[in-house]
């Protein structure tokens, strides 16, 4: 079996979802190539050539693969591809959008979001919002799978692996990148913090988040959102937790003025500990949540930041 | 220009699913269902620029059993023109779909293709991108705004760590994120309308494409469940569990 992961990166350091996807490929079993496909992105192979149980890195370093992209990065990726028995990405904003575009090119059906490994063609991957998980098999030559971070764990470091530059690919000229807005924040990344305060709609305006973040400050934690805070406007979209935002797995999870529709829960459910802050008893969140506080937000939040 | 926008039937996102006790599926049988809320979006979207003059004509696509219909003459009652459906009795993975997708776009010849970002049964978020590959046009997945100048588009996608802005090349294929717009309520009048409009039903084999699934379900089972919580009295009493009992802190 022959593998190639392809990294998440910001040109220096990996993205957190990378480590946890080579993890899903030594379960699949066999040798390991990580792919760091960006511009200047030389020190992020580095890091990549230091994951334990990779074998080779390969660096095509270009300003084709600035920015998220997929025409030219599938072009390049449809040239080695044959190579491989697996690929994997990232089952994050950046594998999404650019592996069912290698898949189909490949005339391969993805298999997206695995959270588990049964062996090298049969994988669980969550359907429905996470109310069911479905056992699935594949017959394609080739198996291109997203994966799902909080299913495995990071990879350790202490590999050396060798890194080998990759041509650039042709230039399909069909989308041109205009640069990126991004949220800037000292707290940890949402999908790599240990812990996580997320509001909802019953914050009340985006001014009330600040409630959050001194939390958040106190426990070094990332802040979360519902998608109805986003819709509100109280915080930007890549805040949302959730089926259609981000799936996250910490070790402990502080739900305030979410009410825990389903489509949030299949974003969080998986944390180590759930705490919910709803002054509504019958609130669903509760339903996952290990230990529930029945009272107003803006009450309970202060005191929390205080106390701990 | 026209547009093609693509509708799938799904279980309503506010039903709660339930997993077959046989472990094949899960239990559709009288189950509500509604049209998947991206490929709301993505009809509000080709609807708002045909009012805005950008968009001469809209045909709406759904692949699925005689019931798509329903979804068809609901994106039709938003304001499409006409329908299409491609008669399906089984699953229909994304690939087949993007095969369906294409085949349909090489006969009405659309500069621009609108589908959603995600089924929310399958939760595959394939479709789309595939389509675009194999139509060799460009993409733009999980956007929250698009503005159309002559032959090309400026999109602004959602992306992990915030927003990113592309310029793309028409004709392509654009896959809808929450934020791009609110979909409108049908009205009665309008789903009156809607009857009167036209609705093709094709097969598969006349568009000449394969629809036979590439994976195959071993089983479908609940997820893990999580152990009751408990209620804790004040914040006092939380925050002595989370140090002494759960010692995340
Ligand atoms: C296709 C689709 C995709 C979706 N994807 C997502 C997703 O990825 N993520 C997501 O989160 N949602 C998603 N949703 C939306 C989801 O269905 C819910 O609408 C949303 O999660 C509700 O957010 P909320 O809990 O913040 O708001 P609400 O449901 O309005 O709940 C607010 C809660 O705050 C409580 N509250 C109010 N004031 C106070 C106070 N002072 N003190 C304490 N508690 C208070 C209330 O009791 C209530 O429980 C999706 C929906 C659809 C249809
Ligand atoms: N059976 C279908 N009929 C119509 N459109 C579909 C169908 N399946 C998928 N799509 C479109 O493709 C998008 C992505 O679907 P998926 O890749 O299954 O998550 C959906 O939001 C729809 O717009």
């Amino acid at each position: 079996m022959s593998i190639l992961v392809i990294a998440e990166h910001d040109g220096k350091l990996l993205k957190p979802g990378t480590t946890n996807t080579v993890t899903a490929a030594v379960k699949i079993g066999g040798d390991i190539t990580v792919l760091v496909a960006g511009h200047q992105c030389a020190d992020a192979a580095q890091v990549a050539a230091k994951i334990a149980g990779v074998g080779k890195v390969l660096l095509a370093d270009s300003p084709l693969y600035a920015g998220g992209a997929a025409e030219n990065l599938t072009a390049l990726l449809q040239t080695i591809a044959g190579q491989y028995t697996h690929i994997l990405a990232s089952a994050t904003g950046y594998g999404k959008n650019f592996m069912p575009r290698l898949s189909a090119l490949l005339d391969v059906q993805q298999i997206s979001d695995i959270s588990a490994v049964v062996s090298a063609d049969t994988f669980v991957r969550p359907i429905y919002a996470g109310n069911a998980m479905a056992t699935v098999q594949s017959a394609d030559k080739i198996k291109v799978i997203t994966v799902r971070a909080t299913g495995f764990d990071a990879a350790a470091e202490g590999g050396s692996a060798t890194v080998e530059n990759l041509a650039a690919g042709p230039d399909t000229g069909l989308a041109t990148f205009n640069g990126q807005e991004l949220s800037k924040s000292d707290r940890p990344e949402l999908t790599a913090a240990r812990i996580i305060v997320s509001g909802g709609r019953g914050m009340g305006s985006g001014e009330n988040f600040k409630l959050l973040e001194a939390l958040a400050d106190k426990l070094g934690a990332a802040v979360g959102a519902s998608r109805a805070a986003v819709d509100s406007g109280y915080v930007p979209n890549d805040y949302q937790v959730g089926q259609t935002g981000k799936i996250v797995a910490p070790e402990l999870y502080i739900a305030v003025g979410i009410s825990g529709a389903i489509q949030h829960l299949a974003g969080m459910k998986d944390s180590k500990v759930i705490i919910a802050i709803n002054k509504d008893p019958e609130a669903p969140i509760f339903a996952v949540a290990d230990y529930w506080l029945v009272e107003d937000l803006f009450k309970a939040v202060p005191e929390l930041t205080q106390q701990i | 220009m026209k547009v093609l926008v693509t509708v799938k039937r799904v279980i309503d996102p506010y039903v709660k699913v339930r997993v077959k006790s046989d472990g094949t599926g899960v239990e559709t049988a009288n189950v509500k269902m509604a049209m998947n809320p991206f490929c709301e979006i993505a009809v509000e979207q080709a609807v708002r620029m045909k009012e805005a003059g950008i968009v001469s004509e809209i045909v709406a696509v759904s692949i699925g059993t005689l019931q798509s219909q329903e979804t068809l003459r609901t994106a039709m009652a938003m304001g499409a023109d006409r329908g299409i459906l491609v008669e399906v009795a089984g699953e229909v993975q994304p690939l087949a779909v993007a095969k369906l997708v294409k085949a349909i776009v090489d006969k009405e010849q659309p500069k621009l293709v609108i589908m959603g970002k995600q089924a929310i049964d399958d939760d595959s978020n394939q479709a789309g991108q595939m389509t675009a590959a194999l139509l060799g046009w460009p993409q733009a997945a999980f956007t929250s705004a698009i503005t159309v100048n002559g032959d090309t588009a400026d999109v602004t996608r959602e992306i992990d760590g915030g927003l990113e802005k592309l310029t793309i090349k028409l004709p392509a294929v654009v896959t809808t994120d929450l934020r791009l717009n609110e979909p409108r309520y049908v009205t009665l009048p309008n789903i009156m309308k809607a009857k009167k409009k036209p609705l093709e039903v094709l097969k598969p084999e006349a568009l000449g494409v394969d629809v036979v699934p590439r994976l195959k379900t071993i089983k479908v089972e609940e997820p893990a469940k999580r152990s009751a919580g408990v209620k804790v009295a004040d914040v006092q009493e939380l925050v002595a569990k989370l140090k002494n009992e759960a010692r995340v802190i």
